[in-house]
């Protein structure tokens, strides 16, 4: 172990290389390894409308088949035109924003009590498994009944298709939070409340926000369901009415609206992450 | 403060971990307690600061706490337990603002625990900026701050590499000349014993039992210098806990 006969790399080398050839050893570290392409993305996606394009313009996709870009966008011109987009979205954002809201607040509610609670999870737990499989738009017609034709029964449907999924990824948050945060606090002194609230609650909040980015994809899918009955304006009406006139134009157009939509609501919980969760490296 | 164990004994499921431990923690002293993995070190300390209760036996606390402490038994974590999304300022405040400190108060203290285990540059910075040893340093300020009679540490330089072990081990010797706390201090590694313990308590392998206590004179201060007194003590105390070290090594974990 003594470091006294310390060689300088050169003298090394010249020792390693006598008579015998020296070879680089070989690169086998690459690949695995993602990198970040910023232009591939729209570029990819304006090829394939461009191919879309092109395909219809030279007769090769019929028009009863698929109606071209230009025109699906010319519709969403005349819905603009018209005003008629802001009445359809409001109607939609109104029905998405109530619902969702309300869904997520029960679920997180209700995930906190089958986190925390023995008696909850023992008698909540079974309840939600059972529950969050059935599709709610085969509950449709009984949220009609019970909460009416108008808004109560479409709010209904995306307010249950949001809680389910928010309860089990809220009460999986706080399962994980670390025990030995719950310690500390208690060996500190915290209150119960003070542990729930200072330690529980933002430990779960990684869980909860990925919970978010769910329920708000099934609550854009449930949107259309819920418009499908008794609906005269929103997003999913106006596509439905389209694909009943087989006014396929406005179909897709439609479709690119829910679209967009689902990638603003995306880059709203995305900022949101960056915020809650700056701790996070 | 006095902490006394009297007669610890503690199971887990069918297998007994903990047997019939009892010893006092003087006030001013640190005491060691070594032994092999597996041993109960850790579930004791749990017991002694009532984190969890034991089968049979008891702890008690003898003397009032001095005058502030807000929380006379106060542990250092392995894993230091920091909260990652509070600064280490806010972590501090933490374990203020239950008994009703904020605002100039909070921060008075804040900034006084800080400056005694110098991280008044760092109040602002998250754990996930800090290095090992400056999280563990957060997790003294934050035990200073609730003015502790007696300092449960639980393998507090365990996951740290061993030069910042060093480090911190200077501090906590120049902390105890000042403060002069008293500590419960589990490790299983020898030399931090050797070199804080006023005491050595050498646990035997599952189920814990006392197998033997080394009383160590020198004056903690000295034991720097002092380095190949306090080796031939190591050795000792190791002679001491090798068969259990070896058969603890050897056994089939069934403790959950």
């Amino acid at each position: 172990m003594s470091h006294e006969a310390t060689t300088r790399p050169g003298e090394t080398a010249a020792a390693a290389g006598s008579g015998e050839e020296l070879r680089p050893v070989p690169f086998r570290g690459g690949g695995f390894k993602h990198r970040p392409l910023g232009p591939v993305a729209p570029i990819v996606f304006l090829a394939i409308l461009a191919l879309w394009e092109l395909g219809a313009r030279s007769g090769f996709i019929s028009p009863i088949a698929l109606p071209a870009p230009s025109e699906a966008l010319a519709a969403l011109g005349d819905l603009i035109a018209t005003g008629m987009l802001w009445k359809h979205l409001g109607a939609s954002l109104y029905r998405l924003i109530v619902g969702w809201t309300l869904g997520s607040l029960l679920g997180i509610a209700f995930g906190l009590l089958i986190g925390l609670f023995s008696l909850a999870r023992a008698g909540l737990l079974p309840l939600v498994s059972a529950l969050f499989p059935i599709p709610k738009i085969a509950l449709l017609p009984l949220f009609i009944i019970w909460f009416g034709i108008g808004e109560g029964s479409k709010v209904a449907t995306i307010l249950f298709g949001t809680f389910f999924p928010t309860v089990i990824a809220t009460y999986g948050g706080v399962d994980n939070v670390d025990r030995n945060l719950i310690r500390m606090g208690q060996s500190f002194g915290l209150s119960w409340l003070s542990i729930v609230r200072k330690i529980i609650v933002p430990g779960a909040m990684p869980a909860i926000l990925s919970g978010f980015r769910i329920s708000a994809s099934i609550a854009i899918v449930l949107l259309v369901a819920a418009e499908m009955i008794g609906a005269e304006f929103g997003i999913g009406a106006y596509i439905l009415m389209a694909g009943a006139l087989f006014a396929l134009d406005q179909l897709i157009a439609g479709v690119a609206i829910l679209s967009v939509l689902g990638l603003i609501i995306a880059w709203l919980i995305g900022k949101a992450e960056k915020r809650l969760l700056a701790w996070r490296s | 403060m006095q902490l006394i164990a009297r007669n610890i004994t503690h199971h887990y499921g069918g297998t007994a971990v903990l047997e019939d431990i009892s010893f006092a923690i003087g006030a001013g002293e640190i005491v060691c307690v070594v032994g092999p993995s597996g041993c109960g070190k850790s579930t004791f300390l749990r017991i002694a600061g009532g984190l969890e209760r034991p089968d049979s036996g008891e702890v008690m606390v003898a003397g009032a706490a001095p005058e502030g402490s807000l929380n006379p038994l106060t542990y250092i974590f392995q894993d230091f337990a920091l909260l990652p999304w509070r600064s280490v300022a806010g972590n501090v405040s933490l374990v203020l603002e239950d008994h009703g400190i904020r605002g100039a108060e909070a921060r008075a203290i804040v900034a006084d625990v800080l400056a005694r285990t110098n991280l008044s540059d760092f109040a602002r910075a998250l754990p996930r900026q800090l290095s090992g040893g400056m999280k563990q340093r957060v997790a003294i300020a934050r035990a200073l701050a609730v003015k502790p009679a007696i300092m449960l540490m639980d393998e507090p330089l365990s996951a740290l590499d061993s030069q910042t072990r060093e480090l911190l081990m200077d501090d906590l010797v120049a902390l105890w000349q000042r403060e002069r706390f008293s500590a419960c201090y589990v490790t299983h590694n020898l030399n931090e014993a050797v070199r804080l313990g006023s005491r050595i308590i050498v646990l035997s392998r599952r189920p814990g039992r006392i197998r033997e206590v080394v009383e160590i004179d020198m004056p903690i201060d000295q034991r720097a210098e002092r380095l190949t007194e306090l080796e031939r003590l190591q050795r000792r105390v190791w002679e001491i806990m090798r068969e259990e070290a070896r058969e603890a090594d050897r056994e089939i974990a069934d403790v959950p």
